[in-house]
């Protein structure tokens, strides 16, 4: 396998040429947005230029090359992710929506009072809260499986959870926090031996490593394209094809039906089904674009430099005094760093880091629920992605001694 | 001067470290609850206004940034004393500066020192948190406001 070429990945991000407060940009919030590589935004660029109509109902040559482009986009994505077949491949606004999607046209023909939801402490809000409002509508229960001590998902806690009465398993791939990846390939079949489902919120693994879905033996798996270098506005959801045809629609409108009178409609087949309006046209372009863009960088490679950098990241991490580090060393560790400064509010210490041009997040990072199970309020956190180099990192750890002793000093 | 000790003058690490204002109020006092639940900051401030209508006393607890604890502290300096009417109009002040806008800059006093937040966005929140929390204090609001703005 050929290793990953950083360099030549960094040339094709226009804007990590840009200077922040007179610095140069160093970017460490991959977790929260990934950037366009020139390929995604010439090839969004040219759809608008020489395709664009709406898809799927035109009549005029330019309205069937814009359905092309979309269709291709739609296998584009079923591909990447080891998908059978793209006919239950949706398309969808972002992850956050495709989970929703689940909890609704699943959820509310699926569950009764008494069933149980599994998920972790460790969810992003996403894949926690369309979860509470499914059972809060049909009296579904949520239970929760806890960390360990080394801030992986406590696996016997998770078999002790499972039973008869458990429904789905809705579990992240890879933490947004602590970056790391969980078992999901067993977890997926522990749930299938007491009947329950697994719906996996892929939208931060599925950037950083090779995700088969079939492989996995999952039942649906969300993405969002601008975490993988795609615009933001679309994203996906996989599902088992089997269910996916089972399921009333999710949002109504045009293109889901097939025949519309007043008081009542027929509905379309999948996927359509489930693709309420006109859809996100370009941007499916342009996810397909970076999604070849990604297969062209590596996944396995891409995978490697995550976790090599993650490695190389906490060992400068362990040099720092007054600093702490949380998730687990090892092989299911991406480039993810939450950290805290001690006594210093991680607030200011992400802007002390912006003084000197280095892009972090400070706060719950859309997991409250995570905060409380590692004891904290709040943490920074670092992410890194196919562009992060190690002088990114020495340049972060600098700035992190520069925060750390500007509020020591005494007034 | 660095842009950090441009917008962390000393005043502001000085009272965030050593607040003079932390605390709570007894009854009669009104609580009043802020939260910029992006970040997690919180804000819980106590107020406590005499019959001729000034303020006689004001304390604030929670945990958050270096700003809004400064900005809080400094705040309860300026509004000691003053009628509500005088203190709303502070706050309006307080939030055109932070913000960039025309403002009063003599009625500021000490809080002219948050005004390097301008420089940092994504810090006005944190600046304001105790300003908005004040002013639906003042109000009469019984919800804790939520400043997501």
């Amino acid at each position: 396998m050929t290793p990953l070429d950083v360099q030549r990945a960094r040339r094709d991000f226009p804007i990590l040429d840009r200077t922040v407060h007179d610095h140069a940009l160093v970017y460490l919030d991959h977790a929260a947005s990934s950037q366009r590589p020139t390929a995604v935004l010439d090839a969004m660029d040219d759809y608008y230029r020489q395709h664009h109509a709406n898809v799927h109902r035109g009549a005029h040559q330019l309205s069937a090359e814009a359905t092309d482009l979309y269709e291709q986009a739609r296998q584009v994505v079923a591909r990447f992710l080891g998908a059978p077949s793209a006919r239950s491949l949706v398309f969808v606004r972002n992850a956050t929506e495709g989970i929703n999607l689940l909890a609704r046209a699943w959820g509310d023909a699926n569950l009764r009072e008494g069933d149980e939801i599994l998920v972790t402490v460790a969810e992003h809000h996403a894949n926690l809260v369309p979860w509470q409002q499914v059972a809060q509508r049909t009296g579904a229960r949520i239970q929760a499986v806890p960390l360990d001590a080394n801030h992986r998902l406590d696996l016997d806690a998770f078999r002790e959870r499972l039973s008869p009465r458990t429904r789905v398993l809705a579990v992240g791939h890879m933490s947004n926090v602590l970056g790391v990846v969980h078992p999901i390939a067993d977890m997926a079949r522990m749930a299938r031996e007491v009947g329950a489902l697994t719906f996996v919120d892929g939208a931060q693994a599925a950037p950083h490593m090779p995700v088969d879905v079939q492989a996995l033996g999952i039942d649906a798996y969300t993405v969002s394209a601008h975490k993988m270098l795609g615009p933001t506005g679309i994203g996906a959801v996989w599902v088992r094809e089997d269910l996916l045809e089972a399921m009333p629609p999710f949002l109504g409108g045009g293109e889901m039906i097939h025949t519309v009178e007043i008081e009542r409609s027929t509905y379309a087949d999948i996927p359509m089904r489930f693709e309420a309006g006109t859809p996100a046209i370009a941007e499916a372009v342009g996810f397909a674009a970076a999604l070849s863009y990604l297969e062209s960088m590596g996944l396995d490679a891409i995978w490697d430099h995550d976790r090599a950098l993650a490695r190389y990241a906490l060992a400068r991490f362990d040099e720092l005094e007054g600093v702490r580090t949380f998730g687990p060393r090892g092989d299911d560790r991406g480039g993810i760093v939450p950290f805290v400064i001690d006594g210093v509010h991680p607030h200011d210490v992400a802007s002390a880091l912006d003084a000197e041009g280095i892009a972090v997040r400070a706060g719950h990072h859309c997991a409250q629920p995570l905060m409380r199970a590692l004891a904290v309020p709040s943490t920074v956190r670092a992410s890194s992605y196919l562009t992060t180099t190690e002088a990114e990192i020495d340049a972060l750890i600098d700035g992190i001694v520069q925060a750390r002793d500007f509020f020591a000093m005494p007034t | 001067m660095s842009l950090m000790e441009q917008i962390y003058k000393t005043v502001i690490l000085e009272r965030s470290r050593h607040p003079r204002h932390h605390g709570a109020l007894p009854d009669p006092a009104t609580q009043h609850e802020g939260v910029n639940p992006s970040c997690g900051d919180e804000l819980r401030l106590s107020l406590l206004t005499g019959e001729d209508g000034t303020i006689t006393d004001a304390r604030f607890q929670g945990h958050g940034c270096a700003i809004s604890q400064a900005s809080a502290d400094l705040m309860i300096d300026a509004i000691l004393g003053k009628t509500h009417a005088q203190a709303r109009d502070l706050a309006h002040n307080f939030k055109s500066m932070i913000r960039g806008e025309a403002h009063d800059t003599d009625q500021l006093g000490e809080l002219r020192a948050l005004s390097g937040v301008q420089q940092l966005h994504a810090r006005v929140k944190c600046a304001t948190l105790p300003w908005t929390t004040l002013e639906a204090a003042l109000a009469g609001q019984e919800e804790p406001i939520s400043d997501e703005r």
